[in-house]
């Protein structure tokens, strides 16, 4: 065999002295060969590029590039092994051309010249089968228009290897499908090109070979025509390891929260939630897996009315007197006035959930500060419900006069959570209320959740870690491409069961 | 590989003390760095100067209620663009503002004067000074709402819009016809004039923006407006999350932005200048947003910031004054000091690091 | 009305300078409010250049060509520092551009009336006044065959050789911004200095640049409105607002620097017409003086309220840039 375009041999990195990105990792990836990237949410897989791509630098470990050992410390020196990497969010000025964006940086000796460097950009498109017009602003272009810029500049650049982060999470299948046919254009051309990915069906329809990364360790590479879905689900998974999380049996559910064909657009336009029904019982979890981005933020920002709904709508079942109430189209304070006690643990805690330079009081009057009939703050009791939740969550450092932004990301997410809770609600949803969060805070999170089931509330846990979302949900329902693709039985769900529903949806099955 | 020196990080947020020790820092480096301009200017030595510059501020007693009061109007005008920069709605339009409340404010001096009687003028004037500073502050804030478009540039258009319209106003009503000058309005009656108290005449203007202070320090800290204020300068996404209505939030705290400015426009026009001219807020409404914003939006340090600015600006006048240099001396000084606390906000920001330490590690992987 | 349409562009001419190096600062994002005193100091230095030259050898006796190179190059040397101060404050400190802006715009105002003040006496010379005619008239020097041309020579060859540098700046200005690949980058840096920087941009560097080249040029509007403009007699205050209005022009332009030429001369009818309207008060003309700001006012909002991309601010306009906030 030819020497590999890439080896990567023992790579490890690790951010702030503790959190493990990537462990002892060895992959190789030939010229004329698609190689899949598959791992879960957080298993490294991003890191581990951005070492090729210049962004990263390994702690340990060596990079062998066309069999020579190679030093790549910046972007540039990426380019220079003529790698290209095509990142999730795309860095591109919105009021340029698609041709002024794909040249810029470049100091060619040659002049400036848009009308030629167009007509090159436009001769890689054909030569790929690309549709782009060069001269379209991208303001102007769809997502999919976007990436293609994307990924024309960086063979414009004259890239051999190219790095696609994730790269069909924004496109339809229809883009998709293009894009593949493109991706096995450059493989005929002799390109390497590594797709990151965590759709099954896509690494299996693709690649040649597949590495598989699991919280950052390098489980193994395959061949496309020997694996399966399951074969896969079950390399990126993993066994199921026990956790000792609490899971009391649900008391007299009663329906709560009643969500029916709901479908919402985002501010571009694109469905990101499609035909979406489910129901949530009071005294139970509903977890709420998937891959990130699936349209769960969406999903719990809509019930809280903070995203307008293009079709269907939320009912709310009010406890005891049974009445119902509509949610849709009413904002967050309409919906606190119809008295129902809705809490939200959003997946932004600093950006959204909490203010950062305010204190702790500070931050529990967000949700109460209109109470009381003056035009004047009431503090007293933010204050001694930030005593209460310092001293019964062992916020450190205990001051309620400690601006948020200082707390780590464990006491953060306390001071959120006891907020949230603290407003009795009947309906609870967190949103990733344990990532980033060590042991000891997980448990924490995971018994205040318990203790608000235990008294009736209708709690919605959206989860990345499917050993939790086993051992924590009473029903798990999985979320596809922004369309529900499964609700299974948290007692006797299987983790591959899930995985498998998760790669699933939209508009692919 | 060819490595910078040094490269800057963001800091943690450092304890409040030693942020105010670093900016205490600053001021005394541009206090020696003026004195040293001073010197080179005048021949004085550097005690010497300090000496002037303290005379002339607070040398005798009618210096020292000048220097009041001019503290109380720069101070007043600092505390009315404070609700808008706390909201991150960059409101330099104060310098139209004010004026839109002292031209309101002579026109009831000139027209109403001896016609009504005094508490009645007056309730009229505040009254009219005030929502002709809302409405100079709601215009810019209605189309921020409505399309977003950039107030900055915006409030500050409308300072020269008002100044043109006071020009206009003045040559229409100049007294002597064509002179081209209102004069002192009611010289004979003194209706309209803020009355004297104790003697004093700078002593009630002053006694309204102790009171001003302490109600918009009270309005930020403690009012329900003012920690909706908060949160939307701090993040329109937790506002929005807790169901504020951010639009509303930014016209009505323009509108009171706006109103407290036209406040001091009422103060100047009838507690010190008693006429009106385009150049009646004389730059105050530019000074202003460097006193708030040096004072980090905090009323209590807005007292002593304003009270530093106008300490130097009246000393650096007593230099010019015995040295017949030009009075703009003062401005230079203000602007070395301003330049100094700007720059000692990057060392409580963020932190230099010195590059040697790394290269270990990057030996090790090698 | 050929003197009308002459004294127009008389006026036009510092606002244009003033807008042009206005352009290119926010060009690369950044807006600064210090230019009215950047004119100050531009017409200071290049005052306080020509005074002692004229000074040292006697107003009989100097050479044109100092006399004009002298100014230019203090001119240049002084706004260049004032760009340089507020680059290092909003570039390398990261200061809000605003309030450094406006201070930069108290402390260039005080430099240029302190020193148009007191520069007779700090130098002790013995002159009532400054009053720089043979200078101003070395930069008044008109072509030789302009008189002989009637008209066409008054409104097209009668002016000094700096407003014709001016509508040259702006006209090279527009098309480095346009059709060069510094323009492109320096688009690039305002709009969005994160992929800027990502694509191999310097951003500080550029930052710095077009800051000091954009100061330069607008201090020379300054040098042109003392020297051409006011025959070479320095009075305090004398540009009034006519810094601001220059930032005025920008927006009015859209930021683009050849129609700011067009706009620099309605900016300067609009501040003379008064003067050629028949039976028009004087308080009427204050009114018409505004005219420059409402019309501004209203294309800033037609703009915002169109949405059309390409007219915006650029996008990073008033925020400072930091790596490592991504």
């Amino acid at each position: 065999m030819a020497v590999p375009a890439i080896e990567l041999r023992n790579i490890t990195k690790v951010f702030l002295g503790k959190v493990v990105a990537n462990k002892n990792v060895n992959l190789t990836v030939n010229y004329g060969e698609i190689l899949s990237i598959l791992g879960e949410n957080g298993s490294g897989k991003t890191t581990l590029m951005n070492m090729i791509a210049g962004i990263y630098y390994p702690d340990e470990g060596q990079i062998f590039i066309n069999g020579e050992e190679a030093l790549i410390v910046s972007p540039k020196d990426a380019f220079k092994y003529r790698i290209g990497m095509i990142h999730q969010h795309f860095k591109l000025v919105d009021v340029f051309t698609a041709t002024e964006n794909i040249i810029l940086g470049l100091k060619d000796e040659e002049r400036y010249d848009t009308k030629k460097a167009a007509v090159q950009v436009k001769a890689i498109a054909d030569q790929y089968g690309f549709e782009l017009d060069p001269d379209k602003k991208i303001y102007e272009m769809s997502v999919s228009e976007k990436q293609t810029v994307e990924i024309i500049k960086v063979l414009y650049r004259g890239a051999d290897i190219l790095i696609l982060d994730e790269p069909t999470a924004v496109l339809t299948p229809q883009e998709t499908e293009k894009l593949f046919a493109v991706l096995r254009r450059m493989r005929e051309d002799g390109k390497a090109i590594i797709i990151i990915t965590h759709k099954l069906h896509e690494v299996l329809e693709l690649s040649d070979r597949v590495s598989v990364l699991r919280k950052g360790e390098y489980i193994g590479t395959v061949e496309t025509k020997d694996a399966t879905e399951a074969s896969l689900t079950e390399m990126m998974v993993g066994k199921k390891v026990e956790l000792n999380i609490e899971r009391p049996d649900p008391k007299d559910p009663e329906e709560r929260l009643i969500v029916a064909h709901l479908s919402v657009k985002n501010r571009e336009g694109l469905t990101v939630l499609k035909d979406v029904s489910f129901t949530a019982m009071s005294g139970e979890i509903l977890g709420i897996a998937g891959i990130a981005g699936s349209g769960q933020r969406e999903l719990l920002e809509t019930i809280a009315g903070l995203q307008p709904i293009e079709y269907g709508g939320v009912q709310y079942i009010t406890p005891e007197s049974g009445k119902i109430e509509y949610l849709r189209d009413k904002t967050p304070m309409e919906i606190r006035e119809l008295g129902v006690r809705l809490s939200f643990v959003p997946e932004d805690r600093l950006g959204m959930g909490l203010v950062g330079n305010m204190d702790i009081t500070d931050n529990m009057m967000l949700r109460s500060y209109r109470r009381g009939r003056t035009m004047f703050l009431e503090r007293k009791a933010p204050q001694s419900l930030a005593e209460r939740i310092i001293e019964q969550l062992q916020v450190t450092p205990s001051g309620t006069s400690t601006p948020v932004r200082r707390l780590s990301g464990g006491n953060v997410q306390k001071v959120l959570v006891g907020r949230e809770i603290a407003a009795a609600p009947t309906v609870l949803m967190a949103a990733y209320p344990v990532r980033g969060l060590d042991i000891n805070s997980s448990y924490m999170i995971y018994d205040l959740l318990n203790a608000q089931k235990k008294n009736g509330v209708a709690v919605i846990f959206v989860g990345e870690d499917l050993d939790v979302l086993t051992a924590l949900c009473d029903r798990i329902m999985v979320i596809g491409q922004g369309s529900i693709t499964g609700i299974v039985d948290g007692r006797t769900a299987s983790k591959e069961e899930i995985g498998l529903l998760m790669t699933k949806g939209g508009h692919v099955s | 590989m060819r490595e910078p020196l040094f490269h800057v990080v963001k800091r943690e947020l450092i304890d409040w003390w030693k942020a105010w020790l670093i900016r205490l820092a600053a001021v005394l480096l541009a206090l020696v760095l003026s004195a040293i301009v001073t010197v080179i200017m005048t021949g004085l030595n550097p005690f010497q100067v300090f000496a002037t510059i303290f005379d002339g501020a607070l040398g005798t007693a009618r210096r020292t209620w000048a220097f009041l009061q001019g503290t109380a109007i720069l101070l007043c005008i600092s505390l009315a663009v404070t609700p808008a920069f706390k909201m991150k709605f960059w409101n330099i339009g104060a310098e139209g503002q004010v004026l839109a409340g002292a031209m309101a404010t002579a026109t009831c001096m000139i027209f109403l004067g001896s016609k009504v009687p005094t508490l009645i003028l007056f309730i009229i004037m505040v009254v009219s000074a005030v929502l002709a500073g809302a409405v100079w502050g709601l215009i810019p804030a209605i189309f921020k709402a409505k399309w977003g478009t950039n107030e900055t540039l915006f409030t500050l258009m409308m300072n020269y819009v008002i100044m043109q319209i006071i020009s206009y106003f003045v040559y229409q009503w100049s007294v002597p016809k064509g002179s081209g000058q209102i004069g002192i309005i009611n010289s004979e009656s003194h209706a309209g004039w803020m009355p004297a108290l104790f003697g004093q005449n700078y002593l009630l203007n002053i006694l309204i923006v102790v009171l001003i202070t302490a109600a918009v320090y009270v309005y930020l800290r403690y009012s329900k407006q003012g920690y909706e204020i908060s949160v939307v300068g701090e993040s329109e996404n937790t506002a929005r999350y807790i169901g504020i209505n951010v639009k509303k939030v930014i016209v009505r705290t323009m509108v009171i932005s706006g109103a407290l400015c036209g406040l001091a426009g009422f103060l100047l026009v009838s507690g010190t200048d008693h006429t009106v001219t385009r150049d009646t807020a004389g730059g105050q409404g530019f000074t202003a947003i460097m006193v708030s914003w040096l004072a980090k939006f905090d009323p209590l340090m807005m007292v002593i910031a304003a009270a530093l600015i106008i300490f130097l600006q009246k000393g650096a006048g007593e230099i010019s004054t015995q040295f017949s240099l030009n009075k703009s001396f003062a401005d230079i000084l203000t602007g070395i000091i301003i330049f100094f606390i700007i720059g000692s906000e990057f060392f409580i920001n963020y932190r230099l690091i010195f590059r040697s330490r790394h290269k270990e590690s990057k030996e090790v992987a090698a | 009305m050929i003197t009308f349409l002459q004294r127009a562009v008389i006026m036009g001419i510092p606002l244009l300078f003033g807008a042009t190096g206005e352009t290119i600062t926010e060009k690369s994002g950044h807006l600064n409010l210090g230019i009215p005193g950047i004119l100050y100091v531009g017409a200071i230095s290049g005052v306080i250049g020509a005074f002692f030259y004229e000074n040292s050898v006697g107003a009989a006796n100097i050479v044109p060509i100092l006399a004009i190179l002298i100014p230019l190059l203090c001119s240049i040397l002084g706004s260049l520092l004032m760009g340089l101060i507020y680059s290092f404050f909003t570039v390398s400190l990261r200061a809000n551009q605003n309030v450094t802006g406006l201070a930069l715009t108290t402390f260039g105002v005080g430099i240029g009336n302190f020193f148009g003040g007191s520069l007779i006496r700090l130098s002790g010379a013995d002159v009532p006044s400054i009053n720089l005619t043979a200078t101003s008239n070395c930069f008044k020097s008109k072509l030789p065959f302009v008189d002989s041309m009637g008209w066409f020579g008054e409104l097209f060859l009668s002016y000094s050789f700096l407003a014709y540098l001016g509508i040259i700046i702006a006209v090279v200005t527009a098309v480095i911004m346009r059709r060069t690949r510094v323009g492109l980058h320096l688009r690039a840096v305002g709009e969005n200095p994160a992929t800027a920087d990502a694509a191999g941009i310097p951003v500080e560097k550029y930052k710095y640049f077009s800051t000091c080249i954009g100061s330069v040029i607008a201090g020379l509007g300054g040098l042109y409105y003392i020297m051409d403009y006011a025959y070479g007699v320095w009075s305090n205050n004398g540009f009034g607002d006519r810094g601001w209005l220059a930032i005025a022009l920008v927006i009015f332009t859209v930021w683009k620097t050849d129609l700011g030429i067009l706009g620099a001369f309605l900016f300067g009818g609009l501040l003379i017409i008064h003067n050629y309207i028949p039976n028009l008060g004087v308080a009427d003309q204050e009114l018409i003086k505004a005219l420059p700001y409402v019309v501004t006012i209203i294309v800033l909002v037609i703009v915002s309220a169109r949405k059309r991309r390409e007219n915006q601010p650029p996008q990073s306009l008033g925020l400072s840039y930091f790596r490592e906030e991504r």
